[in-house]
């Protein structure tokens, strides 16, 4: 059995792989980060003092919420999948980027015009009103062209690959990129008014635009913040560990199964609606099976640290991506539970999916990518190791604290809204107006507002640690693939 | 299974067929039949396309994100039946494109609001929703009360939608802004408007009857949501899906 892990990357000299636009995917992960954090933050104070809506429309929640979400998984989490994929690929199947330089330059520029596109339009009001997939038609061609490059680029590296066996991360990576695809142009079809305006009505209504959204809005979870995180960790945690994965018999069960089953699980996001019951039960038993395949991948990545759980204690990086993969694992263990439809009859529509979310969105994608993004600045820009580590430990634990806070309140007010939404006083009146649980939102807001400052403020540090790596002494006698201080150089 | 999988990997549009199938099933397994199956949307009456003022107001529900924080899909719950009103059929959203259900209640489910509170009520609301729910934490939306609705975009709107198959006649196209007038004027004749749309809110939906503005149309969409079912007249087998 030829082994399919690979993480030896010799052969070419790194010098030859295209790392100019990794390096800018990079820097865009960074930014765009600081600005998903930045608008979370200041949403999250919107709801807990509602004079921050400033009576300005471009200001408003309502506008401003889908500049968050779509800031933090498409310009955070994209970009981050992009680069990371682009890096990973090139080394995985020693060769460079199929179509060169000038496509995959147009790939980093197309993206990024999409997301401006897309946020512009957010604070002007242009949006379809469908969760994760806001942006008009115009934007939605516009990525679909980028993005049917980048499948070409992608799948044109691994056709070339000097290497015998595509390796594990490939397989997410594709998978991501190509459900993607999928997922995009069915979930958005729609109809322009005009060809000269922004507006469009959906091809699809009621309870069947309902069942392709969350579909769609699940499988969004499922294929970018998952299997192409999946991917990510399958190359930065064996490389930071210096061990092989764990075991690929597993790696292969549960790629099968994961990508099997998530397709499945959106009518979890409709229980007791309109939707039909035998799709409702079919999305909560095919849900309850995605615990299994997730946990799968919890196990391979955490026993990669097998006879390296030391390094934890030296490498920050790697302590951010193996605590990822620790809320990876509590996330999917959460989701399917929540997916129960009797559990979800009092999760459903409260706070306690916003904490769910973000304890798989904070703890699990923007600690994979920090993991990542803490091997990878040194190693592209040629430096002996990062500018400080403990930055990156203050990092790590202002963030962590960050989450605690976030998911904490989070769970505390979603379940107390779900049960006082249901209450009956001893007449059997309801008991609460539902003005008067709002009220009692207010402290779980502050403080999930301060957890949202916390992990910005992490971000931040992040930053500055990584910006001055960046601009380090330049270690020329150091090859490229060298990460950190604490690995020996080859 | 080993070898088919060494083959996989070793084979990389074997990958990507291989992985395209295997994510192709769910969905149409699941999706499929919510087109092919006659029992989704229940056999019930009433349910017909919004007014040109009631889509109008719909768009700006919409652009303005008000799904972001307010569902409009009341579960068959004691305590949900007797805070909203009947549970929600997918028929009450037949003609929705797309669809509007939401996924969080930061504010209350609006899936019955129409008919709830007076058009004054609304304008107050919308205006600084602190003067009439002081708990409220909602954004004020005064801005919507200056800005006039583009009333000759209506047929525009109409027509796509009958695209995406909902009944718009050329009777209602051709009276699009007629019926959008007569909805905000008070002292406007409304027969022509409630022939083609029953139940319409009339008499002036918060406005001044010499300019129709957006927030009109929001009130207008606020005031229909959830009535056009009579569920007095229904039988409860046609609620059978």
């Amino acid at each position: 059995m030829a082994v399919a892990v690979t993480t030896k990357d010799t052969a070419l000299p790194a010098e030859r792989y295209n790392e100019d636009v990794v390096r800018a995917f990079v820097i865009a992960t960074v930014f765009w980060g600081l600005a998903a954090f930045a608008v979370g933050v200041f949403i999250a104070f919107q709801l807990t003092f509602p004079v921050l809506n400033l009576g300005l429309e471009w200001t408003s929640f309502g506008r401003l919420r889908p500049l968050h979400t779509s800031a933090a998984i498409f310009a955070f989490g994209g970009n981050a999948l992009l680069g990371t994929s682009f890096y990973v690929v090139q080394r995985t199947c020693r060769a460079t980027l199929w179509g060169g330089r000038p496509l995959a330059w147009f790939i980093f520029w197309g993206y990024q015009f999409f997301i401006v596109m897309a946020a512009v339009g957010y604070l002007e009001g242009v949006t379809k009103s469908r969760e994760y997939a806001e942006p008009e038609w115009f934007n939605d061609i516009w990525l679909t062209i980028v993005w049917v490059a980048y499948l070409g680029v992608f799948l044109g590296t691994v056709l070339k690959r000097r290497e015998p066996h595509i390796y594990v991360a490939n397989w997410f990576y594709l998978a991501f990129i190509v459900t993607i695809a999928v997922l995009h142009i069915v979930n958005n079809l729609t109809v322009p008014v005009s060809v000269f305006g922004a507006k469009s009505y959906s091809l699809f209504s009621g309870v069947q635009d309902a069942l392709i959204q969350w579909w769609y809005g699940h499988n969004a979870v499922g294929f970018f913040l998952t299997a192409g995180f999946l991917g990510m960790m399958y190359y930065f945690i064996p490389k930071q560990a210096d061990r092989p994965i764990y075991s690929y018999r597993l790696s292969v069960v549960h790629f099968w199964a994961l990508i099997f089953l998530y397709i499945w699980a959106g009518p979890h996001h409709l229980h007791y609606t309109a939707l039909p019951d035998w799709a409702q039960t079919l999305g909560m038993v095919f849900s309850v099976m995605l615990w299994m395949p997730s946990w799968g991948g919890m196990i391979n990545g955490l026993m990669t640290l097998s006879g390296a759980w030391d390094k934890l204690r030296t490498d920050p990086g790697l302590r951010f991506s193996v605590t990822a993969v620790a809320f990876y694992g509590m996330s999917t263990f959460e989701g399917p539970m929540m997916s129960i439809k009797q559990v979800n009859g009092l999760s459903h529509y409260t706070n306690w999916t916003i904490g769910h979310v973000h304890s798989g969105a904070l703890g699990w994608v923007a600690f994979i990518t920090f993991g990542a993004l803490y091997y990878l600045v040194p190693a592209l820009w040629h430096r002996r190791g990062l500018y400080s580590t403990r930055l990156a430990s203050y990092h790590y634990w202002i963030a962590t604290l960050g989450i605690l806070f976030y998911i904490v309140s989070m769970w505390v007010a979603g379940i107390m809204q779900g049960l006082m939404w249901r209450a009956y006083d001893q007449y059997g009146f309801l008991q609460y107006s539902f003005a008067e649980v709002v009220a009692r939102m207010h402290p779980f807001y502050l403080m999930r507002a301060l957890g949202g400052v916390l992990f910005l403020l992490g971000a931040v540090i992040m930053a500055y640690n990584l910006w001055r790596t960046a601009r380090g002494e330049l270690s020329a006698d150091l090859p490229a693939r060298v990460g950190l201080a604490t690995q020996p150089a080859e | 299974m080993r070898s088919l999988q060494e083959f996989i990997e070793q084979n990389a549009v074997m990958l990507l067929i291989a992985t395209l199938i295997t994510i192709s099933i769910g969905g149409i397994v699941e999706i499929v039949p919510l087109f092919t199956i006659e029992t989704t949307i229940e056999r019930v009456h009433g349910v017909r396309p919004y007014s040109p003022l009631e889509l109008a107001g719909r768009d700006i529900y919409v652009r303005e994100g008000c799904y972001l924080c307010h569902s409009q899909q009341i579960r068959p719950f004691r305590d949900e039946v007797e805070r909203y009103g009947h549970y929600s059929l997918a028929a009450e959203s037949m003609y929705d494109h797309p669809f509007q259900w939401g996924s969080e209640r930061t504010g209350p489910d609006l899936a019955r609001v129409g008919g709830k509170y007076s058009n004054d009520w609304h304008v107050a609301h919308l205006n600084n929703p602190r003067d009439v729910v002081p708990e409220s934490v909602m954004p004020p939306y005064a801005f919507l009360g200056t800005r006039p609705l583009d009333l000759d975009q209506l047929a525009a709107h109409m027509r796509t939608n009958r695209i995406v198959g909902v009944p718009y006649t050329d009777d209602m196209i051709a009276n699009a802004k007629a019926d959008a007038l007569a909805q905000v004027d008070p002292a406007a004749d409304t027969a022509g408007l409630l022939r083609r749309y029953p139940g319409a809110a009339t008499g002036g939906v918060g406005g001044r009857p010499d300019e129709v503005t957006e927030r009109d149309a929001l009130i207008a969409y606020l005031q229909v949501l959830g009535t056009m079912v009579k569920f007095r007249d229904i039988d409860p087998d046609d609620l059978r899906q």
